[in-house]
């Protein structure tokens, strides 16, 4: 194989623009399971806040406000499963892949007139006095605001979990709504706000593919991210700093596999599609293998609450 | 003595029963007072009213004069009530502190928190680290961390619901002590139990609860226990008795088991090593989480164990599951009755199969016999007094109480030759439990060895041949029960290991 061709650095670069959808989308439904709601609808939601960020995107001419769209969408989408679990009581798990179902068949009716077209391009947000450091610069300090604004809510997801006190009362909501409940909690109301804040990410994470990533509009443009993103919620145990490394890890392979078809290696191209969710399956046995790998979830996850309990 | 706080005429009304009818008492400022009742009496329900999760349908409530009516729980700590709640309200996964902070309404930085907590716990001999993980501690412990919660919020009013019921002897006069000393303090507490004579030591006034409506005050410090005891249950108890039958052969020979749960909050099983005789009863105390639900686990053959480490009638049978071993007579009555005793939207009669099958024979070439199914449920449902519209009822819809005596009578009908079974009147009401107790002496005068896991140490002192105690996954040498004091095995339960050498 010949890597001769392959740049490390713009590699490097990459990666953390392919990660970016999958990151946000996952720290997203971490939240959403750490307050005890496993909501499969992840994907769904990513492929609405895609067609919402895009469409907004070429109507305006700012992809700001295509951002802000993305994220209204997805919540919007959201809402409904909230409206299934939350006050109709129906179980999560095929609420979730309703929603998905959903999202999908939405998100190609919404785009139906806007294949083909270009979105308005997102500018790179250099950061004066990095962006010109060898190596360093290029990887990390000339990508568009997104980038950034991803890595903050990595920081920001896990202060809040672990130092405020809304953080704490949602992490209790996750880990026995009975005992929330009888301290006077508002359980559901705090998980209608957690599913919005997933649903909200899971559209920043869609935008960013048909904004940024790819860009541009076709059907199924979300290809599968979304379930990625709830392995990556597993496999990093639910806490925030792992979910940046298997966004990253996952991202890594995408775009080495990428580069390597590029290259034209000599493994037959599917194979080398495959390889991340290959990988990502590899990673999950590993981490179930582990006796406590897979404990640390919330203990209500997937969890009907009954308030008359 | 003044008033703190007053009940006129409480009444909340559920689907189908009321919970309670025209209740009214008051209790005084710096009072003990008990409220006495049994399960399903609406002792509950009248306290949830009082700290703000339930609204009553009509009457009122005063605190210090002036009208009270909380919406939620947070307005009631407000106003100076706090609860330490019978099934814990803990977070397992949070720390001591986190859990504190859930139960506050302005909770101070977390350091100053858990420095608040040393002092309380120090002040009140109640020893606590406030970075522990919850999940990690014992039951005792858990429930320092409910009373430090309150503590912490300086209560006009305490409310405990059934505060002993998982705590040993000793940890029981920890207890007394700290509330003797809160109530010297000025403190008011209603002390929510069933436990007679921690009654009588306890409090100062009682007020008695039958079917949601009040049906006695009295002093417990002058009624005799007994007395309370009727007024409870409004029928003269009937207490079980036993012939006092020989012992036979063993049945059941566990030695050096160990066993590690597959959760992480489970309790490891060590070294643990007991043998049950033809026509014995053995009794198995101690405090929960101490390893009852993995010992249940290991006998019914949920969990498999080593090779060698169970015997029974002299074949190991260590590698055998759950239906291997009902074929050969060895029957299990877990302790979570909704769920893993019983699947809980199943019908009585589908739940009745999941266990008998094999005994009862009640399926041909892998179809369900369900007249014969159906039969074997009136059975169970008829001689132990299920109350349930039929066998067609789901087993969600029983009270905890009645499906619990079905659980325990589709085991006992099965004819074991060995019955294992956890708590098994837990929730249940006096009478009922004696019945259950009464089946499980029949089936051990029949010949049969009976295990009966149990936190209620009266119960096991009343049916046990032997008793020995479980105390972080370690099982106590077997003593002869019949002459064992409170001291003594509250010393087995807090892990006396010097006490094991004086085996039968």
């Amino acid at each position: 194989m010949d890597f001769g061709s392959i740049n490390p650095v713009v590699l490097l670069a990459s990666l953390m623009v392919a990660s970016t959808p999958i990151l946000m989308a996952a720290l997203g439904e971490m939240v959403v399971e750490k307050s005890g709601v496993l909501n499969l609808g992840v994907e769904g939601m990513m492929i609405t806040g895609a067609v919402c960020g895009f469409i907004v995107a070429v109507e305006t001419g700012s992809p700001t406000l295509g951002f802000i769209a993305a994220a209204i969408g997805g919540m919007a989408l959201s809402m409904v499963f909230a409206l299934l679990t939350q006050v109709f009581l129906t179980t999560q798990v095929p609420a979730g892949l309703a929603l998905t179902l959903m999202g999908v068949g939405l998100a190609s009716l919404l785009g139906q007139n806007y294949q083909g077209l270009k979105p308005p391009p997102v500018s790179d947000l250099n950061i004066p006095g990095l962006d010109h450091l060898p190596v360093i610069g290029p990887i990390l300090f000339q990508h568009d605001m997104m980038v950034y604004v991803s890595l903050l809510s990595i920081a920001g997801v896990w202060a809040f979990l672990k130092y405020s006190r809304a953080g704490l009362i949602l992490r209790a909501v996750g880990e026995n709504h009975s005992a929330a409940h009888a301290l006077g909690y508002p359980v559901r109301m705090v998980r209608v706000m957690a599913i919005g804040f997933g649903g909200a990410m899971a559209g920043l994470g869609g935008a960013y593919i048909s904004l940024v990533r790819v860009p541009q509009w076709t059907d199924g443009i979300t290809a599968g991210y979304g379930w990625i993103a709830l392995a990556i919620v597993v496999f990093a145990s639910w806490k925030a700093w792992r979910i940046l490394i298997g966004a990253y890890l996952f991202g890594g392979i995408t775009v080495l596999q990428l580069n390597l078809q590029a290259a034209g290696a000599k493994v037959p191209v599917e194979l080398l599609s495959m390889s991340p969710f290959l990988a990502t399956i590899v990673v999950l046995v590993v981490i179930s293998a582990r006796r406590h790998g897979a404990s640390n979830a919330p203990a209500m996850l997937g969890r009907i609450f009954h308030a008359s309990h | 003595m003044t008033e703190l706080l007053k009940l006129s005429g409480l009444t909340r009304q559920y689907p189908g029963v009321r919970a309670n009818d025209d209740v009214s008492f008051s209790i005084g400022a710096g009072q003990v007072h008990a409220l006495l009742g049994e399960n399903g009496a609406g002792k509950s329900t009248l306290v949830k009213m009082i700290y703000g999760l339930e609204k009553p349908d009509a009457g009122t409530m005063q605190l210090r004069g002036a009208p009270y009516a909380p919406n939620n729980p947070q307005a009631a700590r407000a106003s100076g009530v706090a609860m330490v709640f019978q099934h814990f309200s803990l977070f397992e996964a949070l720390n001591v502190a986190e859990n504190v902070a859930l139960g506050m309404e302005n909770p101070p930085k977390m350091h100053a928190l858990a420095q608040s907590i040393r002092e309380v716990s120090d002040a009140y001999g109640l020893p606590l680290d406030p970075d522990r993980i919850v999940g990690d501690l014992s039951a005792g412990e858990r429930q320092r961390v409910e009373i430090i919660r309150c503590l912490l919020q300086d209560p006009k009013l305490l409310i405990m619901d059934e505060p002993t019921s998982v705590l040993t002897p000793q940890e029981v006069e920890i207890l007394f002590k700290t509330l003797r000393k809160l109530q010297s303090e000025g403190t008011s507490i209603l002390y929510i139990s069933h436990k007679l004579e921690e009654i009588r030591a306890l409090c100062d006034g009682a007020t008695i609860l039958r079917l949601g409506k009040v049906v006695g005050e009295c002093d417990p410090k002058v009624t005799t226990a007994r007395d309370m005891a009727e007024m409870m249950v409004g029928q003269i108890l009937h207490v079980p008795s036993r012939e006092g039958g020989e012992t036979g052969d063993v049945l059941l020979d566990v030695q050096g088991l160990d066993f590690a749960p597959a959760n992480p909050f489970g309790t490891r099983l060590k070294n643990v090593s007991l043998r049950l005789r033809a026509g014995e009863v053995l009794g198995i105390g101690g405090v929960a989480g101490n390893g009852q639900d993995e010992l249940l686990s290991v006998l019914s053959g949920e969990a498999k164990t080593g090779k060698g480490a169970i015997t029974y009638c002299g074949q190991d049978i260590s590698g055998l599951g759950p239906n291997a071993r009902r074929k050969i007579g060895l029957l299990a009555a877990p302790e979570e009755r909704l769920g893993h005793a019983a699947a809980p939207n199943m019908s009585l009669t589908e739940n009745a199969v999941l266990t008998g099958n094999i005994r009862k024979k009640l399926s041909k070439n892998n179809f369900v016999n369900w007249k014969k199914t159906e039969a074997f449920a009136r059975d169970i449902i008829q001689k132990f007094d299920v109350r349930t519209p039929g066998p067609a009822s789901a087993a969600r819809s029983l009270s905890g109480g009645n499906l619990q005596k079905f659980v325990i009578g589709r085991e006992v009908l099965q004819d074991p030759t060995v019955l294992v079974v956890n708590q098994p009147t837990w929730g249940v009401d006096a009478s009922a439990a004696a019945a259950i107790r009464q089946s499980l002496l029949d089936l051990a005068a029949k010949g049969a060895g009976v295990i009966v896991i149990s936190q209620d140490l009266d119960e096991l002192m009343e049916i046990s041949d032997h008793f020995a105690a479980l105390n972080e996954g370690k099982l106590t040498a077997p003593r002869v029960a019949k002459g064992l004091t409170v001291d003594e095995i509250g010393m087995m339960m807090g892990g006396a290991h010097d006490l094991e050498e004086v085996a039968p």
